[in-house]
């Protein structure tokens, strides 16, 4: 119990996924909180891939944590945008009411 | 003894004999920051307001980083720092607020047509949580996956230096196309956002540093009792 594994830190990533999954699926607010889901999901892979990194004693796992840190910061920038714009198109966010983005 | 993020981890996994100290040490606070970490995640996903779904998010992410810290991944945690509490949540905060969506209420058992996502969205999430756990419980037995110890780990120098030796160096290119990502991200958030505005008064310096005498001047000869007419 007192002894603190991999498998401490893979079970908080994957607690921390799960809920990001249901903050997606239940969320019936506005669409900045699935974008903030979002951000919950690609911190718990990131916390997976530094335990083991860490307790594997490769740092391959850091570099690539940092790259994902890098396109999450990048995503967050075109999801909000995206967001901004559409706000000032419709009027809303709100998810059952967003219905107009086209390909 | 420093308590470096590296060394502290160091002792914890070499030095068998006299760790009980700092392995309850470790425990406590991976148990504090792992509940602070996953109440706040409960709370960003079930909180009325937006905005303190943001700032849930902020401990979260704050919390996290301490972990990483603490098991030596010390870069990490700083940029962890930096990146998300620094810029992208208070980027989400600057949305939520610019948007004035922070008042809308939650409205989970609102309608009868929401509901119905309900269970499907818990059984989804239980699913793969119980997978992730059974993932993680095949780990148990493969004990000789921790007498891996690649060359890479080298306790003799920081988190900070041994990361930036290989960034710099194997994964140079990969680093320069995360700069190129971050380079088309920007840009496309600026076209995104970018609008023209109608009726507002900007000076043009082109206009007026190609202006010449001859369009600007005009000499006219005035009959006597008669005026000229300007605008024409």
């Amino acid at each position: 119990m007192t002894e603190i594994g991999l498998g401490h830190y893979l079970t908080l990533g994957a607690v921390i996924f799960s809920i990001g999954i249901i903050g997606i699926f239940l969320n019936r607010k506005n669409i900045i909180v699935i974008l903030m889901s979002i951000e919950l999901i690609l911190l718990a892979v990131n916390i997976n891939l530094v335990a083991f990194s860490i307790f594997l004693g490769d740092l391959a796992g850091q570099v690539f944590t940092l790259f994902i840190l890098t396109v999450a910061a990048a995503e967050a920038a075109i999801g909000l945008a995206i967001i901004v714009v559409y706000y000032r198109n419709s009027g809303t966010i709100r998810v059952e009411e967003i219905d107009q983005l086209k390909g | 003894m420093e308590i470096d993020g590296r060394m502290f981890w160091q002792q914890i996994l070499r030095l068998t004999t006299h760790t009980d100290k700092l392995m309850i040490a470790h425990s406590i606070f991976f148990y504090t920051f792992s509940l602070i970490a996953v109440i706040s995640a409960i709370m960003v996903t079930v909180s009325k307001n937006t905005v303190h779904s943001v700032f849930f998010l902020i401990l979260d992410f704050i919390s996290i980083s301490c972990l990483f810290i603490m098991i030596g991944a010390e870069f990490l945690g700083m940029i962890m720092l930096i990146v998300y509490v620094g810029a992208v949540a208070v980027l989400f905060l600057f949305v939520v607020m610019m948007l004035n969506v922070a008042q809308q209420k939650n409205q989970w058992f609102g309608s009868e047509e929401s509901s119905k996502h309900i269970p499907i969205g818990l059984i989804i999430s239980t699913l793969i949580f119980i997978e992730l756990i059974i993932v993680i419980g095949g780990w148990k037995y493969k004990p000789d996956l921790f007498d891996i110890n690649n060359s890479t780990n080298n306790f003799s120098l920081s988190n900070t230096h041994s990361l930036g030796q290989i960034l710099y160096t194997d994964y140079i290119h990969v680093f320069q196309l995360s700069g190129m990502i971050l380079l088309v991200s920007m840009i496309g958030a600026i076209v995104l956002t970018f609008r023209k505005r109608v009726g507002v008064k900007k000076q043009s310096y082109l206009k007026q540093i190609s202006r010449e005498r001859s369009e600007g001047v005009e000499v006219l000869k005035v009959e006597t009792n008669k005026g000229v007419k300007i605008d024409d």
